[in-house]
């Protein structure tokens, strides 16, 4: 197997005296959909900012075979990591012409942008019609949808998403999903974090459990799906 | 009536130089809700720049638009440096420090400026060099349009719509309200947000150094306390309009240079400041996001 596109090696994370990341360690292959499953707390989020380079951190963060300490949250954009953050983050006073636009603002391939903006209104039709309106006028899936195309804007090799089901009516979370798996199978790597871990689950290749700033368990999708831990802690079932 | 009217034109051109002042106050707010109370000092720094800047050239000897234009550049330029330096070396060493912190630094640099200018340019006012001659451009009746005015309003008008355009149109401008809205989705993003906050600081103080020129010509009086009551009353209008609201800004300066022409015709000059305060008061009681400000409202 050639190297991971991204290997985190015993990352910690303190906010003041709380110790939220307590060194874990997990790799992400190129072409995978690798999911960080955990109850709230656990330090899903935190993860996906130290990532990004927004969480103060220890230990050493991998990417593309570059050490990411060297570079600032906003220089990681051009090497190709992009996330749709928790709470979704869109710019509410913009078009959702002009947040996807945003997403584009490290690129200069004014071909490619415009390339991967039809892409997106293909992936999400309904961005198209509402292309002028103002974002913060969407629904809450719109702006969901808002968030993700923005980062498939940065033309990410690694696309993070963070709670994308978060408050969403189960049939729109059923379609996000179904994209997000064709994204990755057109070749999208990505690192999904979710407190819906039956959906995760269901379209990831591999999953990491988190438990209070630690990897507690890490497995196929598949097998944890069976887990009897996994189905009574994380699954309901 | 035709007094009335007269005060609406003075009211507007007094209102339109406020709002280059008000401006820098709500583009810095917007993006680091912060007030930036040395905002008014780097106004008084401009006019003193264009003021020696004129002296060393003779401006006087030549009069004119050229001459307007010139030190208005200058002025631009030394208050945009000034504002970069202030932003460099006072406020981004204090970006995660506690709101008071930033607040109490505002002060002490507004302080400094009026102080260390009082050293400099001594305290005595100095007398602006005269850029242009005034004289009557128009008149209908008795009603007369000073060429004062018109330039004042021509050239406030002009860099508002340059304000207008930068921050609408163009992608360093939708950086700033990415910013402004959102500064770590925005550096998530790829946006280096220090690179736009200093940006900000520069436009808003170089809008600062346009109505100082402006001001000088219009009140050729200067000194270094001169920014403090402008400065105020600038501050005030940004609020009253909605703060960290552009179009705001220029609205709520426009109310304060009519009702301020207003008061002093129609009631009495001395209680100009009080209505500017009073005005502020009432906001704060009635409205006190401003007139175009809202309470923004997250969905979840």
């Amino acid at each position: 197997m050639s190297s991971p596109l991204l290997t985190v090696d015993r990352l910690e994370v303190f906010y003041g005296a709380i110790h939220a990341l307590k060194g874990i360690s997990f790799q992400v292959q190129a072409g995978e959909i690798v999911s960080l499953i955990g109850a709230n707390g656990a330090g899903k989020t935190t993860t996906l900012r130290a990532i990004s380079g927004l969480a103060p951190s220890k230990g050493v963060i991998t990417f593309d075979s570059q050490n990411l300490a060297t570079h600032k949250s906003f220089q990681r954009v051009s090497l190709g990591i992009a996330q749709s953050p928790e709470g979704r983050g869109i710019f509410p006073e913009m078009s959702v012409l002009e947040n996807l636009e945003m997403g584009a603002y490290s690129r200069k391939d004014k071909s490619g942008i415009k390339k991967d903006l039809e892409l997106c209104f293909e992936l999400f039709p309904r961005l198209k019609e509402r292309m002028a309106q103002i974002a913060g006028t969407l629904s809450g899936g719109e702006q969901q949808m808002v968030a993700i195309s923005r980062a498939i804007m940065c033309k990410p090799k690694l696309l993070l998403l963070d709670e994308p089901s978060l408050g969403l009516a189960p049939l729109i979370v059923a379609q996000i999903f179904e994209i997000l798996k064709k994204l990755n199978q057109e070749g999208m790597t990505v690192l999904l974090v979710e407190q819906n871990a039956r959906m995760a689950l269901k379209i990831s290749h591999r999953a990491y459990v988190l438990e209070t700033g630690k990897i507690v368990l890490e497995d196929s999708a598949a097998n944890l799906l069976n887990n009897d831990e996994v189905r009574k802690s994380y699954l309901g079932v | 009536m035709h007094d009335f009217v007269q005060h609406i034109i003075n009211g507007i051109s007094l209102g339109s130089i406020y709002a280059l002042i008000a401006l820098g106050y709500t583009m810095v707010y917007g993006i680091l809700k912060m007030i930036n109370f040395a905002h008014s000092d780097v106004y008084m720094i401009g006019a003193f720049a264009a003021y020696y800047v004129a002296r060393w050239l003779g401006i006087e000897a030549q009069p004119g638009i050229a001459s307007l234009l010139m030190l208005i550049l200058v002025s631009m330029l030394a208050c945009g440096f000034l504002g970069f330096l202030i932003e460099r070396f006072a406020y981004r060493p204090l970006r995660k420090a506690p709101k008071l912190n930033i607040l109490i630094t505002a002060i002490g640099v507004s302080l400094f400026l009026q102080y260390s200018g009082q050293v400099v340019f001594g305290a005595d006012p100095k007398v602006f060099p005269e850029v242009m001659t005034d004289y009557v451009l128009l008149t209908f009746g008795p009603v007369e349009l000073r060429s004062f005015d018109l330039t004042v309003l021509g050239v406030s008008l002009v860099a508002m719509l340059c304000l207008e355009f930068l921050i609408k149109k163009t992608k360093v401008g939708r950086a700033m309200r990415a910013v402004s809205s959102n500064a770590l989705v925005a550096s998530m993003l790829g946006v280096n947000t220090d690179k736009i906050i200093a940006f900000t600081f520069v436009v808003g103080s170089s809008l600062a150094g346009v109505g100082s020129v402006l001001v000088g010509m219009k009140y050729p009086k200067i000194d270094p306390l001169m920014g403090m009551m402008i400065g105020l009353k600038a501050f005030v209008a940004a609020v009253l309009g909605g703060i960290g609201n552009i179009g705001g800004a220029v609205l709520g300066a426009l109310i304060m240079g009519l009702s301020e022409e207003m008061v002093v015709a129609y009631l009495s000059s001395t209680y100009r400041d009080a209505f500017a305060f009073g005005i502020l008061i009432v906001i704060l009681i009635f409205k006190p996001a401003g007139l175009l400000g809202k309470y923004s409202v997250e969905k979840v």
